[in-house]
């Protein structure tokens, strides 16, 4: 950017704002697959930026075009929205004091508006040289965590990191509902690899410390690991459509559609055996209108599904236990995610479909030394606190507290329905047959063991069998598999106009 | 070489590939057994089976190396 005064003339003065940083800083965006700050909102929004504020930001200063963030206002799918987005081009998207400015007003923007708001984050963090009037002040960076603090369930928060979210700025991503990582580009860390090597002796590579692959699959920061800008914006884009622009208000309804076609029909995609794995991809694919599934966390705790999805129009979120991953069984992780979805589908009147298939919590001394029952109570404490419509589907097993977590009767679902075929229970038959009669079983000749243990299992299932639970007013139907979609459709239909405060209190103390 | 590894602690239930058997990516190499489930541990990437490093039976625990594929 050219040297600029007062005296520039104003169009001299805006090409050279709008056009950001020098061109080398453009060519090495290029070079790494990034595209200009600009770019992406033309990419985010119908037609492009509406409003823009703060445009002329630091303008005198000659090399701070817009002081590195654009913000201001477009429209997805005709619905407002704002946007921070940092540019890479200007100081490496690093914050100074107007920059800061710039994100709490937008912030303040999208709060009075009552609309979403998205960060589109690419920096390197504080300028050191600018600390006193940008880090600790009132208006100073902790402000935007404050802000998003306190939008956090106002409004949709989302996050799409492109570049580097260092540090301090690593807290954007932290608190917003869902983060999308380009993978190669994006990362997240407090410390650099040169400043882990320095402070602590460690010698690591970006990629493996904070990469977006990293953190999509094992940290959990992230949530979606897209390969492209392109595709990033496109699952934002499809993102907020499930969600209202507010808490006030509910999701909009789109044009129904059938679910996909498949040659396999529910009942025949579910294993009569209760221990053998099968994909409940298959199952969702078979309930919800066709194209719709949205998947938050598909690459961490792949035991636990957590997506949004339309059946019949109608927004829903839907935790599923997949069988085909760890068995399904609930870990410390899979609690931890299925917490925050629910938590975030309930904050916008997004209704909870529980699809069980669950053995239980895993046990062991790892698990209890990660904390499991810790995060269990989080996932459980979520889900109690949910008023959104809570439809609980017992697919083919729900033992222990397994049960409990994915909203079993106790936990007032709307309806809670089993499957034909399904089971409830402390423990499977195996296991409940060896807790109770090991030392009968030990005591018998080795030749009778077997036949006992079967006979009793046999016992053991009749005392689970879903007529009897039903019969007990335990669950509130038994449905043939193949009826779920339609049971799911009149089902939301029912609940449309549930309204639920679940108590009079200051806050609950979450278990974090 | 990728080595296979296991998702969560438990016994090895079934091996279902031997040594030098050509295997593709996504592909059941073993079935743990755990929490009385059938888990079952695919290969990440297609190739040859170098070496079987558990057996049937054996109790493993999370991340311990199964197989090596080549």
């Amino acid at each position: 950017m050219a040297k600029l005064t007062a005296d520039t003339n104003y169009q001299e003065m805006k090409d050279a704002v709008l056009k950001g940083g020098q061109d080398k800083y453009h060519e090495k965006n290029k070079e790494q697959g990034k595209l200009f700050v600009r770019e992406r909102l033309e990419l985010l929004f119908d037609e492009g930026l509406m409003s823009e504020d703060g445009t002329f930001a630091n303008v005198l200063a000659g090399d701070l075009p817009a002081d590195g963030v654009v913000t201001g206002i477009g429209k997805i799918h005709g619905r407002t929205v704002c946007v921070m987005a940092n540019d890479s081009t200007v100081k490496a998207g690093s914050w100074g004091k107007r920059t800061v400015e710039k994100i709490i007003r937008i912030q303040e923007t999208a709060e009075k508006l009552g609309v979403p708001l998205f960060y589109l984050v690419d920096s390197a963090g504080a300028r050191i040289t600018d600390q006193l009037e940008m880090f600790p002040g009132r208006r100073g960076a902790g402000r935007i965590f404050y802000n998003q603090v306190k939008l956090s369930g106002r409004i949709p928060q989302i996050c799409l990191l492109f570049g580097p979210s260092a540090a301090g700025g690593a807290y954007i991503p932290a608190f917003c509902d869902v983060v999308v990582m380009v993978e190669g580009n994006a990362s997240m860390y407090l410390g650099s690899p040169r400043m882990a090597e320095m402070v602590i002796g460690e010698k690591v590579d970006l990629e493996t410390m904070g990469g977006a692959k990293m953190h999509c699959s094992i940290s959990g920061c992230g949530d979606v690991l897209a390969k492209t800008e392109e595709e990033a914006i496109a699952y934002a884009r499809q993102y907020i459509s499930y969600f209202p622009d507010n808490f006030k208000n509910k999701p909009d309804l789109e044009e129904p559609k059938l679910p996909a076609s498949f040659e396999k029909s529910i009942e025949e995609i579910i294993p009569a055996n209760q221990n053998a794995a099968f994909n409940m991809y298959e199952l969702i694919n078979r309930i919800i209108d066709e194209g719709s599934f949205c998947e938050v966390k598909k690459l961490f705790a792949a035991e636990i599904i957590t997506g949004f999805a339309r059946i019949k129009g109608q927004s829903v979120g839907i935790i599923a236990n997949q069988p085909r991953v760890k068995g399904g069984v609930l870990f410390h992780d899979s609690a931890d995610k299925a917490a925050k979805f629910i938590s975030l589908c309930d904050a916008f009147h997004i209704p909870l479909i529980f699809l069980a298939d669950v053995p239980g919590f895993m046990i062991g001394t790892q698990v209890e030394k990660m904390g499991i029952i810790r995060h269990g109570a989080k996932m459980i404490f979520a889900m109690s606190e949910a008023t959104v419509p809570k439809i609980t589907v017992i697919v083919r097993k729900a033992y222990g507290a397994g049960l409990y977590a994915m909203a079993g009767p106790a936990f007032e679902p709307d309806v809670c329905i089993a499957l034909t075929g399904a089971q409830i229970a402390v423990m499977g038959p195996e296991a409940a047959v060896n807790a109770v009669y090991a030392n009968k079983i030990a005591a018998l000749p080795k030749e009778e063991q077997a036949a006992f243990i079967e006979q009793q299992r046999e016992e053991y299932r009749k005392e689970i069998d879903v007529y009897r639970l039903a019969s007990e007013l335990i669950i509130d139907d038994v449905i043939e598999p193949n009826e779920l979609r339609r049971t799911l459709e009149l089902r939301l239909d029912a609940y449309k106009t549930k309204k639920l405060t679940f108590t009079e209190r200051k806050h609950g103390v979450s278990p974090v | 070489m990728t080595i296979v590894k296991a998702s969560m602690a438990g016994t090895v239930w079934k091996v279902l590939v031997s040594e030098g058997e050509q295997v593709a990516a996504d592909q059941d190499v073993v079935i743990l057994e755990s929490m009385k489930m059938e888990i079952p541990i695919a290969a990440e990437e297609a190739g040859t089976v170098k070496r079987i490093i558990i057996a049937e039976g054996d109790f493993i625990n999370v991340d311990d190396d199964l197989m090596e594929i080549e």
